[in-house]
């Protein structure tokens, strides 16, 4: 990559957006390299959900401006945002039920983005997106990815919604609250998976309540509160503000 | 079987009965075109703006530019549904509800614009327009039509692209995040759902050689919505054979005059409430129990 590395892929400017009386996102600002891996924290309702809504295109923001890769994207399409490469999950998982889990993926591989990335080559569709969710821990030779995507349990629908991100061959992965409501086995095999993807060179927004984990992959940590930045550096940099301590979580976290 | 019966009746029915396997399979192609645009989530209570705008145009085309029916309907196909994916488009983002009213409204509107300005014939219609060269041309160009479409929507809802109309109607937001523009795709579905209701409309418009304002009367909206219902809505096989099903049966009550509509009210009433998944997702479910019976014993 080299000079590329330098630039930022990802530019937020003094971005603004409130419903209502309140103010839920207030004069953000930041950036991301290319390679890098942000973690996002906060309380409920500090606004990381509606920050990631503003980027990707769902919320049109009040005031601000998102660049990527040097291009204007405020307020502009979310199929626009995600067919340049910005893929997300949602925290609340927004999924097909009535789709088998493995057609689930169909919908991100049958988009032009992603046939144009494939080229002329044009394997099954449904072999990729088994190999896929193979990759997520989806057993190829269990029954688990031809079953509705209704029945799965929570686990398994945060993945496929993982899956399903991964499926548009991004080159930017926003993972909202990924890890919420899985249980611990699961978050110790998908924290690998996103430790590898973040290697294979994608650049990664990771909010998370799960701090331990998170800390143990990001390179930068950003705080938000009531909509407002409040800190941004190294996990241990941040932790240590007393702003974050006192806003945030009012005790001290083991870093490690 | 049900293809080979469908193919054969023609020969078998003459006259009245005839009429009326006609009139079915244009009810069919309705409610195929309604089960159609329901797969992606777009609630239709105006299935009768396609039929109208088809029979519209192969009217104007035959009356004032005496076009034969073979370039009348293509060309009925292909205006209706691009005029219906052009008036529509511009509510594809209202959901649910708020859709299904403006669909409902819409075919009201040309009704009473026509009705009021006396443009097209106004309240006494196009009339003398050329028939089908003959009886067989008619029928078979009905049942071959509805056939048609509903063998290509089966085919088209189990490849990749009916995959993604269907996951428009499970979440949009998701299929917007998998770079797909829903937009563009639900007025493709317009399109084709336009096309295919444009058809049962040029059809019956030579099929009566004429063609007047109750085109877009409400019974070519209703009565699709109902025959979906009755057959259950999301196979297209449903639909089709709720039409099947509805049209013969309101014509045979039709000696009952009036109280037929009530008897017909009860009956949708009744199968709405005790096969709410509509009588081809039961009679699939009933066949599946039954495979499985025969296995285990």
């Amino acid at each position: 990559m080299g000079k590329t590395e330098e630039q930022a892929i990802l530019k937020v400017e003094r971005l603004g957006k409130h419903f209502g009386g309140v103010q839920a996102v207030h004069n953000v600002s930041f950036s991301l390299r290319q390679g890098e891996f942000l973690g996002i924290i906060g309380p409920n309702g500090s606004g990381k959900t509606t920050l990631v809504n503003l980027i990707t295109g769902f919320v049109k923001p009040d005031s601000g401006r998102v660049t990527y890769r040097g291009k204007n994207i405020t307020a502009k399409k979310p199929y626009t945002i995600a067919g340049l490469g910005i893929s997300r999950t949602f925290q609340m998982v927004r999924l097909f039920y009535n789709l088998p889990a493995y057609k689930n993926l169909i919908i991100p591989l049958s988009s032009s983005r992603v046939k144009k990335l494939r080229g002329g080559e044009y394997g099954e569709r449904d072999d990729v997106a088994v190999d896929l969710l193979d990759d997520m821990g989806f057993e190829r030779d269990s029954f688990v990815p031809y079953k509705l995507a209704g029945s799965l349990p929570h686990g398994y629908l945060k993945r496929l919604d993982l899956a399903r991100a991964m499926a548009l061959r991004p080159d930017f992965l926003i993972l909202d609250e990924l890890f919420s409501g899985m249980a611990m086995s699961e978050v110790a095999s998908t924290l690998p998976l996103i430790e590898k993807f973040h290697e294979e060179g994608l650049t990664i927004i990771m909010i998370e309540h799960r701090l331990k984990e998170l800390f143990r992959v990001v390179d930068r940590v950003m705080v938000l509160n009531f909509g407002e930045k409040i800190a941004e550096g190294s996990p241990q940099e941040v932790m240590g503000t007393e702003t974050v301590k006192k806003a945030y979580l009012g005790i001290e976290v083991e870093i490690g | 079987m049900p293809v080979i019966a469908l193919l054969i009746l023609p020969i078998v029915l003459k006259g009245y009965w005839g009429k009326v396997l006609v009139y079915a399979c244009m009810f069919g192609l309705l409610a195929l075109s309604w089960d159609f645009l329901a797969c992606c989530g777009l609630f239709s209570l105006g299935q009768a703006l396609f039929f109208g705008l088809g029979a519209y145009v192969a009217g104007i085309l035959s009356y004032y530019l005496h076009w034969p029916p073979i370039l009348t309907i293509p060309a009925a196909i292909l205006g209706g549904g691009l005029l219906s994916a052009i008036l529509l488009s511009p509510v594809l983002r209202l959901r649910g509800v708020y859709f299904a009213m403006v669909t409902l409204m819409m075919p009201l509107l040309f009704m009473k614009m026509i009705e009021t300005t006396g443009l097209l014939g106004g309240a006494h219609g196009l009339s003398a327009l050329a028939p089908f060269p003959n009886e067989w041309v008619a029928k078979y160009l009905a049942v071959g039509g509805f056939l048609f479409v509903l063998f290509v929507f089966r085919r088209m809802i189990s490849e990749d692209y009916g995959l993604v109309l269907k996951a428009i109607r499970d979440d949009d937001r998701a299929v917007m995040s998998a770079a797909i523009n829903i937009y563009w795709r639900k007025t493709q579905a317009l399109f084709v759902a336009g096309a295919v209701g444009a058809f049962a409309g040029a059809f019956m418009t030579h099929h009566y050689q004429f063609v007047g304002m109750t085109v877009f009367a409400l019974d070519y909206s209703i009565l699709p919505l109902a025959a979906s219902a009755l057959g259950g809505p999301g196979t297209f096989a449903g639909p089709a054979l709720g039409s099947m099903i509805l049209i013969p049966l309101s014509e045979a009550l039709r000696a009952l005059g009036g109280f037929r509509i009530a008897l017909y009210c009860v009956i949708l009433i009744l199968s709405v409430i005790a096969l709410p998944e509509g009588i081809f997702h039961y009679i699939e479910r009933k066949y599946h129990q039954f495979e499985r019976l025969v296995k285990v014993g």
